[in-house]
């Protein structure tokens, strides 16, 4: 991973598009900002940027179209700028097609591993061996023989926890929204069924966390989804 | 249609149809049922005639029901000085009665108001047929249980057969004696039981010798005018039978409840038609007898042809009368028609109403009559073929017949009767100026030319002054014509016969031309009239639908009654708990109305009722209240003060006056929706305001403390700092991020206060949450030991994820505020019916004395100068959201030392699990 991934910032507040101008660059990205939706949506297509730092509230379009428009053409990976209160939106830009999202106020560490880690995965994406086994602390899941082991016991999960800790697997680090997970391991017509992925979480973190209630890998974003933490993220 | 009466189909919802189970009669059933929940309980002990034993049974009952605990009171009781029945009230709580001065004599009547008050579970109200004294609230005692039931009191009475409405007029045939005291049949059809009270007639008779029935004095009087054994025995039977009926009734009610014999029979409808005559009484009842005995719905109408508007007052009283009859003997629909031919205009509104048998009376008519003109029954029959048609011998009561006034109404009439004393002066002038002009123009013209001249005087009186005068001028023209031209002249005497042909000519044709003017007179003044009322609709119509304000519709309607019914009225509103507010001082036209009393009109208001003068409640008051029932509900009440009494309660002018104050009700509803329409646009507005003023300053407070933080965390994160420099980063950090949390609980608490926060509730994992705000709170509780316990079968628990995480969040922070370093912070959840109770508790310094409420208060801390960080809205916050999810908020003393701050949420009905697959991967 180069250091000199190029980022588009689309923000429109100067002050806080100059702190993560200036945060961004410290850390060795070339950025360009820009204000306007259109003029990041243009950029995106000109520039070809390795990420994109997108804020929702844009005086000129909204930011959820600014996602679907880039979406369209471009998988780069995008992350969004977000009020507290705004869950909603938040599940609507990563519906949309968002990778992760920010809450304001959100420190330069915090702004920098999420730009990070949706690098590595970009590039991992490139590169079609994805690893078979993937771990997080001394939890071992075997994705090829199905099968899940904590420290050395073999834990038996169902076939939908199983199909549920896969998915939050190949979006390990990101952001997974409820509507996401239910999709991919219930099907489509389950969608509406939201209580289903909070059951199948707990019973996910009962069998893998040490302290269900104080989950380490497993975590919750409250109102938007759930982010598998891996190791080094 | 003669809606004024219909008073008492509110307090009594309609009773028909029993036997057929259509959805309307169940519905209908339904809210009977539901009515007689709230209703208090209405028994009769029903009897043949006095002396039986009514008094004494229900007194006996009362004890009953006194012994089993009920809360019996007597409210009144006629003892009649009997001793075993006033034995029989010992012991028996009793309501002292009101006295009431009428006419220097003062007389006690029962205590409608302390009744009322005192609300007792058991009243005993003697004599249901019982006419109040002048002045009480209601005319009859049967109103008065009404109300008592009305107002969920349960109410034993006692009722004798003769005085049941319906049968009213037989028990009198039957005996001799007419009683004016009445109850209709529907008081005693939906009494909830009815108890019958027999005594042989032997037994009764006994006992009236033995004086035990009415004091000595009385007695003889009483057995040879009403005690015959004859009449007892017949009116036995009545009661036996009526009775029977009713039991028959509600065997029939029965079955249509229990679906027993579907019969899907085709609904009679019975119309009654009534005449002017005084035999409409008789007519009435026997219709309501019909019908009853049929279980039909009946109507009754009166046509109203152009020789009948000539009646008199008195005549157009009873007819009057006698609609209101029907109402109370329980037709569902009384009205005025009006048109020339009875038969076609009676046939046409049986049709129009589907009616399938048709009652009207035998006319009795002289003999002449009777051979050439055929009678309206005689038409109707001929007419009526698809409907049954039922003719009444008709019964007479000799009755003081009124002497026959001319008089239409109102205008008409004073315009007529004035226009006819100068009429005979024309007739006369008129026939002396014809024969002058007739006595210049003979040497020129033939006699039967002068004949011409006089029958052109004749049809110009009539056509002028009407009937009378035209009759007068035919016999002076007839008689002049003879005394100066018919030879021999200036004598009355005729020389040639066949003159006297020409005079019985000349005289016939002056008679029908005088009638047929004077009644295309009286039907043009009728016609003048009813555009006048249809004008005065049309305006306070017009006026009304463009009023704007209530002020202002009141107005209007005020004046337009006072002109149209040259009464004095007010219209008066009620506020916001439904209470009657006294009209304003009406500047406009000067006069209020002084004498309105704002209890009966309250009592109007309430009850959906006309009340006042020459209704049946209050009759006494000179104020006439007519409730402004609307679509939705009443909206007022209009008071009036007619200057003459009489123009008020002409069938017309009510119907009038109650079609004007449908109308009034409906401006003032269309006004009130238009209000609530604007309320609502209002409260959306300011919602709207409010919203967005909170998103900008929000977005504005936010966006400066954003790279404020973004910034001092870059700086303090900058390689090779001094360590001064760094530690002052550090501060500059740290206060930013406070002021942060500080806007964040600012703009929270607005907008919870706001009432604008959604709640996203949903269904949810409480571990999952708790999970995510311990993390979110790490680094504050890093020094603290955290223990969560939660019950593994914990269902799920419906609320807004991410609200319940900053309870967490707020309760947890504060928790480690107020507890040392190293203690243990305690989380946990316990299932109690119907709600959960989550607990997190702290061994810190615990709360100080009579602080547990006021620490949800906003800008409240437990210390007032303390060095902890925060303005104290972490709890008033919490507070909140737990409200919203309809769940409380306390805090408790922990033992030994600390706090315990513990919220609830309702469990409610969990959606489905995923279904169960258990075969492992």
């Amino acid at each position: 991973m180069s250091s000199t991934a190029t980022i588009i910032l689309i923000e429109d507040e100067v002050q806080i598009q100059r702190f993560v101008q200036a945060a961004l660059e410290d850390a060795g990205f070339t950025v360009h900002s820009t204000p306007s939706g259109r003029q990041g949506v243009i950029d995106t297509g000109t520039r070809k940027p390795d990420a994109i730092i997108l804020d929702l509230g844009l005086p000129d379009m909204d930011g959820i179209d600014v996602i679907r428009q880039i979406r369209s053409w471009s998988n780069v990976p995008m992350i969004v700028l977000s009020a507290r209160t705004q869950e909603a939106q938040k599940v609507s830009a990563l519906d949309a097609g968002a990778d992760d999202y920010l809450t304001k106020p959100f420190g330069t560490a915090e702004l920098l591993a999420r730009i990070r880690a949706q690098l590595r995965r970009h590039s991992q994406t490139g590169n079609p061996t994805q690893e078979s086994v993937f771990t997080m602390g001394d939890i071992r899941v075997d994705l090829v023989n199905r099968q899940v082991h904590r420290g050395d016991a073999l834990v038996s999960l169902t076939p939908i926890e199983f199909r549920l800790l896969a998915a939050l697997i190949r979006y390990a680090g990101r952001v997974v929204t409820q509507r996401q997970l239910l999709k991919e391991v219930w099907g489509p017509s389950h969608i509406e069924s939201g209580h289903y992925v909070r059951i199948y979480m707990g019973h996910l973190r009962h069998k893998l966390e040490a302290d269900p209630a104080q989950p380490r890998y497993l975590l919750t974003e409250t109102g938007v989804g759930y982010r598998l933490l891996a190791d080094g993220d | 249609m003669l809606p004024c009466g219909r008073h008492h189909e509110i307090a009594y919802t309609a009773h028909m149809s029993h036997t057929r189970p259509d959805p309307d009669a169940l519905l209908e059933k339904l809210q009977q049922e539901d009515a007689r929940q709230q209703r208090g309980r209405l028994k009769i002990f029903f009897g043949s005639c006095a002396g039986v034993g009514k008094t004494f049974a229900m007194l006996t009952a009362a004890h009953a029901r006194m012994q089993e605990g009920e809360d019996v009171l007597v409210g009144v009781i006629e003892t009649h000085g009997r001793r075993d029945t006033e034995s029989r009230l010992q012991g028996l709580p009793q309501l002292p009665l009101k006295s009431l001065i009428y006419r220097d004599k003062t007389l006690h009547e029962f205590d409608l108001d302390a009744a009322l008050a005192r609300r007792p579970g058991l009243l005993l109200v003697d004599e249901l047929a019982h006419s109040n004294a002048e002045g009480s609230r209601h005319r009859k005692r049967w109103q008065d249980v009404e109300e008592l039931c009305s107002a969920g009191i349960d109410v034993y009475t006692t009722l004798n057969v003769q005085h049941l409405e319906s049968l009213n007029d037989v028990v009198g045939q039957i005996t001799g004696i007419r009683v004016s005291e009445t109850v209709p049949d529907k008081v005693f059809d939906l009494a909830d039981e009815v108890t019958l009270v027999d005594l042989p007639p032997e037994e009764l008779l006994q006992r009236l010798q033995e004086g035990k029935v009415y004091m000595s004095q009385q007695a003889e009087r009483a057995r040879r005018h009403f005690f015959r054994k004859g009449n007892l025995i017949a009116l036995r039977e009545m009661a036996l039978r009526r009775t029977a009926d009713r039991v028959d009734a509600q065997m029939r009610e029965y079955r249509t409840d229990q679906s027993i014999q579907h019969v899907w029979q085709t609904h009679e409808r019975i119309l009654v038609g009534l005449g002017p005559g005084p035999e409409a009484e008789q007519l009435v009842r026997t219709a309501a007898r019909l019908a009853i005995s049929m279980k039909a719905e009946w109507l009754a109408a009166y046509v109203e042809t152009p020789a009948l508007q000539k009646l008199g007052h008195a005549e157009r009283q009873a007819i009057l009368d006698n609609l209101r009859l029907a109402q109370t003997l329980g037709a569902t629909t009384t009205a005025t028609l009006s048109g020339d031919e009875v038969s076609t205009v009676l046939l046409d509104y049986a049709r129009s109403r589907n009616v399938s048998r048709l009652v009207v009376g035998k006319p009795r008519r002289p003999l002449l009559m009777r051979l050439f003109v055929p009678s309206v029954t005689d038409q109707l029959a001929k007419e009526a073929t698809d409907i049954d048609l039922h003719v009444v011998v008709r019964q007479p009561k000799p009755r003081h017949k009124p002497a026959p006034q001319h008089s239409l109404q109102m205008a008409a009439n004073a315009h007529l009767s004035g226009l006819k004393k100068r009429g005979y002066l024309w007739a006369l002038a008129i026939s002396a100026a014809t024969s002058v002009i007739a006595g210049m123009l003979l040497q020129y013209f033939e006699l039967s030319n002068v004949i011409m001249l006089y029958l052109l005087g004749v049809m110009l009186i009539s056509i002028r002054y009407g009937r009378g005068p035209g009759i007068l001028a035919s016999i002076l023209s007839v008689s002049a014509f003879d005394f100066f031209f018919v030879p021999p002249k200036l004598s009355f005497t005729v020389s040639d016969t066949q003159y006297l042909l020409t005079f019985g000519i000349m005289l016939s044709v002056a008679l029908v031309i005088s009638n047929l003017t004077s009644s295309l007179r009286y039907q043009a003044v009728i016609a003048n009239y009813r555009e006048r009322r249809s004008l005065a609709l049309y305006e306070i119509g017009k006026e009304l639908a463009s009023t704007m304000t209530t002020q202002h519709i009141v107005e209007v309607s005020v004046h337009h009654i006072a002109s149209l019914f040259q009464s004095r009225a007010a219209i008066l509103l009620p506020d916001a708990d439904d209470k009657l507010r006294a009209p304003e001082a009406d500047a406009g036209h000067g006069h209020t109305l002084a004498d309105v009393d704002l209890g009966i009109a309250q009592w109007t208001f309430d009850h959906q009722e006309h009340a006042g003068l020459g209704t049946n409640t209050l009759p006494s008051s000179p104020v006439l209240y007519v409730p402004l029932k609307a679509p939705m509900r009443t909206r007022g009440v209009l008071a009036i003060v007619p200057e003459n009494r009489a123009a008020i309660f002409l069938p017309e002018q009510r119907q009038l006056l109650d079609t004007f104050a449908a109308q009034i009700a409906l401006a003032l509803e269309r006004k009130h929706y238009v209000e609530v329409a604007r309320d609502a646009l209002i409260s959306m507005e300011s919602e709207r305001l409010r919203n967005s003023l909170l998103s900008a300053i929000s977005h504005d407070l936010r966006t400066p403390l954003t790279s404020l933080l973004g910034i001092a965390d870059q700086l303090r994160q900058a390689p090779g700092m001094p360590a001064d420099r760094h530690a002052q980063l550090e501060t500059l950090y740290d206060q930013a991020f406070r002021m942060q949390q500080l806007v964040v609980n600012l703009l929270d608490m607005a907008r919870l206060q706001a009432g604008s926060v959604q709640l996203n509730s949903q269904w949810q994992v409480l571990e999952e949450v708790l999970g995510s705000a311990l993390r979110a709170m790490q680094p504050v509780s890093q020094q603290h030991h955290i223990e969560v316990t939660l019950p593994p079968d914990l269902p799920l628990l419906q609320f807004d994820a991410v609200l319940l995480e900053r309870v967490f969040c707020n309760l947890l922070d504060n928790a480690c505020k107020y507890s040392p370093p190293n203690t243990t912070i305690r989380i946990s959840a316990q299932q109690h019916p119907g709600e959960v109770w989550i607990t997190v508790a702290d061994e810190g310094w615990g709360l100080p004395a009579g602080m547990e409420t006021q620490i949800f208060q906003k800008f409240t801390r437990g210390q007032v100068e303390s060095s902890q960080p925060g303005v104290g809205l972490g709890l008033s916050i919490c507070k909140a959201i737990i409200q919203a999810h309809g769940g409380a908020l306390w805090a408790e003393a922990q033992q030994p030392h600390g706090t315990r701050f513990i919220f609830s949420l309702p469990l409610g009905e969990p959606p489905a699990p995923p279904l169960a697959e258990e075969t492992p991967a």
